[in-house]
């Protein structure tokens, strides 16, 4: 798989002398689904925000093989204007871009069926429960069809079944849309399921220390974690986790 | 939000009795109207110089509503002038926190010396309002989701966009309680540069009668004309309750209706 992004060094010190960031070295591949895992304030999230082009690295370099993709981002809140229905929640980035509701409505009416919101269009975001939120935020983040999908703990809030729910809908969506996906976890068992590789943090400030291929599949389903295969990745990743932190 | 009817009928009852009490007092003791007028009788005034208490109580109104409007529209502007640029709200926030600590009782007298009595009257009552709005839409402004904007940021929005796509609509539950507060400051202005500018006022408003009523020793009317002036801050309590509720019950917790 070709690499879509190279961070090469990257510090990140920020205005109040954190250093959240110290000589991280990734690479994001081609399609692949990568998951970030580290300790809490490790800079997972700064990586992310870095990726998005929301952040600047204080040194170091970062290069777009072929240009910057369209990116989606999805927060660890669903983070919706709480003014505005699903329907124009999901408009936004098209909306940004120019479009009208009328040019919009057919690919806002997809994502919300992706993600299996259809009927929910004209309710407002306190109507919805936590995870019908995460869905619309999903949607949201998909209706431009990205290239490079960033997600920040986006379920971290959410209750087991939902959870696991949504893993399955994400792998789904992940199969439909052929992106590549950047998925910022703490939970090292989420991080298995999903991802084909997965990149565990040191503690701040943050670097890879480790990298885990998960050489199973995509899409999964259930099963997955009955295999040998899923015990044996969780054991490595599990293990990684706590030398990195025991690092610090 | 089903109210049971004790809910109303308490609260109007009490208000009753408070009345009615007066009126016995009054009428018990046989105190004179020129001391203390009883409510029918300030009610019979209402209707006897309603001629001219409607031309003044439309003379007031009209005065707050044209500050709170010229507030409104200033006070956003400079808001979202501020929101725009820190120096120039590190600039000018004094000028306004100035305005604003100082009595307008104070201003009304200087501002007489440089403009006329109408004009002084309205910049006054522009003045008390106009603080409450900006200070609420600059904090309006401000608190919009750091998410939101990151999003906005990521989707290369300009800041014409994010204005109004963002920042205006998260201002809007602030302005809005700004504005409340506002409504009944304007009318207050209003009221103190009247009777600052005492007899020299010739636009008659309710302020005005009072002054003019007080002069004459004509109590009854005084009464009334102030009974006109509580009626006309709360129905401008009541009109910008009203309007948050429309504007804000389907998506902000202020205006939340406590479903079961
Ligand atoms: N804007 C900022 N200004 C100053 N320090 C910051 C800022 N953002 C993050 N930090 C610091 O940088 C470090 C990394 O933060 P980051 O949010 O990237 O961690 P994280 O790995 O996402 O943690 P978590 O898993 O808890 O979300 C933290 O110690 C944090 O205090
Ligand atoms: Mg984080």
């Amino acid at each position: 798989m070709a690499d879509m992004l190279s961070l090469r060094g990257v510090d990140k010190v920020f205005a109040t002398g954190a250093q959240a960031l110290g000589g991280l070295d990734l690479d994001v591949r081609e399609g692949e689904f990568l998951s970030l895992l580290g300790p809490s304030g490790c800079g997972k999230s700064t990586a992310l925000r870095m990726i998005a082009g929301l952040s600047q690295p204080t040194r170091g370099s970062m290069e777009w093989r072929a240009g910057r993709p369209e990116i989606g981002f999805v927060f660890q809140d669903a983070v919706l204007m709480p003014w505005a229905n699903v329907f124009d929640n999901v408009w936004l980035p098209l909306r940004l871009t120019g479009q009208s509701r009328a040019q919009s409505a057919v690919r806002i009416e997809a994502a919300l069926e992706l993600v299996g919101l259809d009927g929910f269009a004209k309710a407002y975001p306190r109507e919805l429960s936590g995870g019908m939120k995460m869905r619309v935020s999903i949607a949201r983040a998909m209706v431009l069809r990205p290239a490079l999908l960033l997600m920040d703990e986006p379920f971290a809030a959410l209750d087991e079944i939902t959870r696991l729910k949504l893993n399955n809908d994400l792998l789904r969506l992940k199969q439909e849309l052929g992106a590549t996906v950047v998925f910022v976890t703490h939970s090292v068992f989420e991080s298995v399921y999903l991802s084909s590789r997965i990149a565990v943090f040191s503690a701040r400030p943050g670097r890879v220390v480790a990298e885990i291929e998960v050489d199973a599949p995509l899409p999964r389903d259930d099963d997955f974690r009955l295999t040998p295969l899923y015990g044996h990745a969780c054991k490595e990743a599990s293990d990684a986790l706590h030398k990195a932190m025991g690092e610090a | 939000m089903r109210r049971s009817f004790a809910d109303y009928a308490l609260p109007l009852l009490v208000f009753l009795a408070m009345i009615g009490l007066w009126e016995a007092l009054v009428r018990i003791n046989d105190i004179p109207p020129y001391v203390l007028p009883s409510p029918s009788l300030i009610g019979v005034t209402l209707v006897k110089d309603w001629g001219t208490l409607s031309g003044s109580l439309l003379v007031t109104l009209q005065i707050t509503f044209q500050a709170l409007l010229a507030a409104t529209v200033g006070g956003v502007a400079l808001a979202i002038l501020f929101a725009r640029s820190r120096w120039i709200e590190r600039s000018f926030f004094p000028f306004a926190v100035v305005l604003q600590v100082t009595p307008i009782v104070a201003i009304a007298p200087l501002l007489l010396v440089y403009l006329d009595a109408n004009t002084a009257v309205l910049v006054c009552a522009f003045l008390v309002a106009f603080f409450p709005i900006l200070s609420n839409m600059a904090l309006g402004l401000a608190s919009a989701d750091h998410n939101l904007i990151d999003l906005f940021e990521l989707y290369k929005a300009s800041r014409w966009k994010q204005l109004i796509l963002l920042r205006l609509p998260a201002a809007l539950p602030y302005f809005l309680g700004g504005l409340r507060i506002a409504g009944g400051l304007a009318l207050i202005g209003a009221i103190v540069a009247e009777i600052a500018a005492g007899s020299a006022g010739q636009g008659a408003g309710l302020a005005y009668r009072i002054v003019e009523a007080g002069y004459r020793l004509n109590i009854p009317r005084m009464f009334a004309a102030l009974v006109l002036i509580s009626a006309s801050g709360i129905l401008i309590y009541l009109v910008f309750t009203l309007l948050s509720y429309v504007l804000l019950s389907r998506w902000h917790d202020s205006a939340r209706e406590r479903g079961l």
